[in-house]
């Protein structure tokens, strides 16, 4: 596994799509903390761009990749090699890769910048989202044969979780108003990576947002310790589950 | 060393392989023919793995190849169409088999120095011609020692001296007891490589037997009048049935 | 403590000058304070050395002056009111209360005030008791320098920290409360001052005010207080130059306002609340000069205000600016600072050029459907926020400021 990781690796790398990306992160990132003293804000800003281009990025990215390695995986399927080592190999290379990026353009001026809990959690979620959205990339990469095909299911599931499913929970919780919908809408947001992410990040940024009863009660929620094991418990079973639904198809499938 | 039991294979309403019951062994050398979309290469894909059958069984030296990939340490495969990462050149390529397959096994670069590979090391896949890189897929599917060889139209788009050069090769890999399974359009080919013939339809075996055989029955000396004499009785059959 | 005693002192000396002076002493002639009453004549001094009294409840009804020295302690075991006055021109100092009784039905006090005027009650310090210094229909009386403590755990567990019903002409001033149910609680209580004070911690509110008109309350702190302040159906209340600050909660106020008319916010600051203010039947007042920082809200204005004025306030770093639950605007919003305003300056007279529209739309769903509020920052919301400005649909079209400023006001 280690000798097909390294060799995808350096695929990954020769594109040099990685290193642009780990560039504009860590411009981007940097500029904000140039031009503006207040961490707060600059960790506010840095989350609109953590909750909108990393999902976008990593799920993009991810299918093209995969759809490019698919000569690579042919030449593999027919080696003394296990499926389920090329397909995670795949997957290891290319959420590390997309990972380090992130690091590298986020964490590091974060770290140069100061540590604080909420710099640490907007680390934390790109970290997750990445994941997330790499699983959903493989996912959508088995699902299909046409590269052009994958792509759109990417980005469908890109719009549908950043835009879309707001949208639906928006007119959900609008037409049941009348209805203690707490519990209802917990569970809604923990469909949505992006959404759980989010409120893992408010709830250390501006509190002063969820108030009134219904405040509390997602405060009381997602503050608590099993609130938190909850929502890291969910992103979790985001990454693992496409993860390995895409395994199942992958080995069955035909190549 | 391969037996196919009752192999299907289904592509949503085609049947790329109906019923296939097939054994090859070991020294012989078979002929895989059959028109465009006769299940060749599905055949040929499924004893790889890379296409699983929808029901049936397919043995390796009598292990089941069914979820294993071991096995795929006996065969040497060399595809259709190569396909290879763009961005590698053909030294990298020839050292990541090596790697990836691991053995510390002395390699056979016999096919690698004959097609003079090694001057073009540093060309990367995006660059050769189709040809180059059925050599570049040759001297693969030969680089491991394998006993079973199977060569999913191994000279097409060579160019002659290439395909001399292969031939030999291929005959004597055979002489030393490997099992070669050949596809091939070009039965001029296979008449001088290959022992025994498969003729596959519509999925279907419809002829298994030696070569020689074959001759006796259609009482043609070319393979390739001889296969044509055999398809025109039956179809000849056929008709009459009706 | 010995300025203070002098001070003090001095304080009482035109009565010194013609009367006589007890002193009260664990170890002297008189041990307890209630024989020093007994023996003495209105307009005397009794002076208290330092040790602990437990009298019991002391009763007293004539002009006198009692002056501790090195803080003496009077306990009230858990059981008693300690001092009841009931008589003019009486002075308190330099002494510590501790452990009042607590009671549900009447209200348990270290210094119960009543019907009395021209009553001082300075420095002195206040641990555990009910309510610390309570007057009722009192006047012309000073509040000023007490230290009062408590770790109340429950609102009924606790009395007010200094607590007036039915005054007038009262000055509380340099105070610190602490731990009480309401900091300073006044009700029917007119034409008077607090100032100075820092009220913080208190279960309920830093300052509760109800039905006193003409008072003015200035330069105060109001610190991590459960519901912040709350002034209600008041006219003519000014408020200026005080702080209110980390009032955070699910219903916490800077300073809510309720029932109020012809009154003045000027020169505050609110850092930190849950909301800024919260205005409901508020009339006539202006709002001006006042600082918004960090608030979820900064202010709430429901629809039953009108004829009110914002100006020169700066807004910035809040969640949201302004909300409000209806369409009619009957206030004036004009030539505050904004943070959020993203307009332009061509002329350069330092006023944007186009109007700030402080109400955001998703803040008014969230008014509407708590739920929402979990879909606070999220890329729908950005939307639907942007063309909301482009095209008001839903916010109220007239509620904007036709002069904002591109700068903040410099008010340090």
């Amino acid at each position: 596994m280690p000798r097909i990781i390294k060799y995808i690796f350096y695929d990954i790398l020769r594109t040099r799509f990685i290193l642009f990306y780990t560039l504009f992160l860590l411009v981007s990132t940097m500029a904000m903390f140039q031009l503006d003293t207040d961490t707060g804000k600059v960790i506010m800003s840095l989350m609109n761009i953590v909750l909108m281009v990393i999902p976008l990025v990593s799920i993009v990215f991810t299918t093209i990749h995969f759809y490019n390695s698919y000569e690579f995986i042919e030449l593999m399927l027919a080696q003394p090699v296990n499926r389920k080592v090329i397909y995670f190999s795949e997957y290891i290379s290319t959420a590390l890769s997309l990972c380090i990026a992130y690091i590298i353009g986020v964490g590091l001026p974060i770290i140069l910048y100061g540590i604080s809990p909420s710099s640490l959690t907007l680390l934390y979620i790109g970290l997750m989202l990445t994941l997330v959205f790499v699983s959903l990339a493989f996912l959508a990469s088995v699902l299909t044969r046409d590269k052009a095909k994958a792509i759109g299911i990417t980005l469908l599931f890109w719009f549908y979780f950043s835009l879309i499913y707001d949208g639906l929970l928006l007119w959900i919780v609008y037409s049941f108003s009348d209805y203690p919908l707490e519990k209802l809408t917990v569970g809604l947001v923990a469909l949505n990576p992006i959404d759980l992410a989010r409120i893992m990040m408010l709830l250390k940024l501006d509190i002063s947002a969820l108030m009134g009863y219904t405040g509390a009660f997602y405060q009381n929620f997602f503050g608590s310790f099993w609130g938190m094991t909850f929502s890291a418990g969910v992103l979790a079973l985001w990454i693992i589950l496409p993860l390995l639904i895409g395994a199942r198809i992958f080995i069955k499938k035909d190549l | 060393m391969i037996d196919l039991n009752r192999v299907n294979k289904k592509f949503g309403k085609l049947q790329a392989l109906d019923d296939v019951t097939l054994t090859f062994d070991a020294g012989k050398s078979y002929a895989l023919v059959g028109p465009n979309g006769s299940g060749k290469t599905t055949l040929i894909k499924s004893i790889l793995g890379m296409v699983i059958p929808s029901s049936g069984e397919i043995f390796v030296d009598k292990e089941n190849i069914k979820n294993h990939w071991k096995y795929r340490e006996k065969i040497g495969y060399m595809p259709q169409i190569g396909r290879y990462p763009e961005n590698m050149r053909i030294g990298q390529l020839i050292d990541m088999m090596k790697n990836i397959r691991g053995n510390n096994r002395k390699t056979d670069e016999e096919l690698v120095h004959a097609f003079n590979l090694t001057k073009i090391l540093d060309k990367r896949m995006h660059a050769l011609s189709g040809g180059t890189r059925q050599k570049v897929s040759a001297a693969l599917a030969f680089l491991f020692h394998a006993r079973i060889m199977i060569l999913d139209e191994p000279t097409a788009g060579l160019d002659p001296v290439s395909v001399e050069i292969l031939k030999e090769k291929i005959l004597r890999e055979k002489d030393e007891g490997k099992l070669f399974v050949i596809s091939s359009h070009i039965l001029s080919d296979l008449d001088d490589l290959s022992t025994h013939i498969v003729y596959l339809f519509e999925g279907k075996i419809q002829y298994h037997n030696t070569i020689a055989n074959l001759k006796e029955e259609t009482q043609e000396g070319r393979l390739g009048k001889a296969i044509a004499v055999y398809i025109n009785q039956n179809s000849f059959q056929h008709t009459l049935q009706e | 403590m010995k300025t203070l005693f002098l001070f003090c002192f001095f304080l009482s000396l035109p009565s010194l000058l013609i009367s006589n002076v007890l002193v009260v002493s664990p170890s002297g002639k008189i041990q307890s304070i209630k024989t020093g009453i007994q023996e003495a004549q209105p307009g005397d001094t009794i002076i208290v050395k330092a040790g602990t009294y437990k009298e019991g409840n002391i009763i007293i009804e004539k002009s006198i002056v009692i002056i501790g020295e090195g803080y003496p302690v009077l306990d009230g075991e858990h059981k008693y009111e300690i001092f009841t006055i009931h008589a003019n021109d009486v002075t308190i100092c330099g002494l510590k209360f501790i452990d009042t009784g607590t009671a549900s039905m009447h209200d348990v006090a270290a210094i119960k005030v009543l019907d009395s005027r021209r009553v001082k009650i300075i420095a002195n310090i206040f641990t555990n008791t009910f309510f610390g210094i309570y007057f009722s229909n009192s006047s012309y009386s000073w509040i000023e320098d007490n230290q009062l403590q408590a770790n109340a755990k429950a609102e009924h567990e606790i009395g007010n920290g200094i607590h007036l019903w039915k005054c007038e002409h009262v000055t509380i001033n340099k105070n610190q409360i602490e731990g009480h149910r309401d900091g300073i609680y006044f009700e029917f209580v007119t034409n008077s001052l607090i100032t100075n004070n820092r009220s913080e911690k208190n279960l309920r509110y830093g300052l509760h005010f109800m039905f006193s008109h003409n008072d003015e309350y200035r330069n105060n702190f109001f610190v991590n207080n459960g519901a912040g302040v709350a002034v209600m159906y008041t006219k003519n209340v000014k408020m200026y130059g005080n702080t209110f600050e980390q009032n955070w909660g699910s219903a916490s106020y800077g300073l809510l306002l309720k029932d109020i008319s012809n009154s003045e916010v000027i020169d505050n600051q609110f850092i930190r609340n849950t909301i800024g203010i919260h205005m409901e039947g508020v009339s006539r007042t202006l709002l001006d000069k006042n600082n918004f920082y960090e608030n979820g809200y900064a202010v709430r204005l429901q629809a039953s205000c009108d004829d009110n004025t914002f100006t020169q306030n700066n807004f910035s770093s809040n969640t949201f600016d302004v909300v409000t639950n209806g369409t009619m605007v009957l206030n004036t919003i004009n030539g505050n600072y904004w943070d959020k305003y993203q307009g332009y300056d061509l002329n350069k007279d330092g006023i944007g050029d186009v109007p700030f529209r402080p109400v955001n739309l998703y803040a008014m769903i969230v008014e509407r459907i708590p739920s929402a509020v979990l879909l606070w920052r999220s890329f729908l919301v950005m939307l639907i926020d942007r063309a909301e400005k482009v095209i008001p649909v839903a916010t109220p079209e007239n509620l904007k400021d036709n002069s904002p400023t591109m700068k903040p006001y410099d008010r340090s």
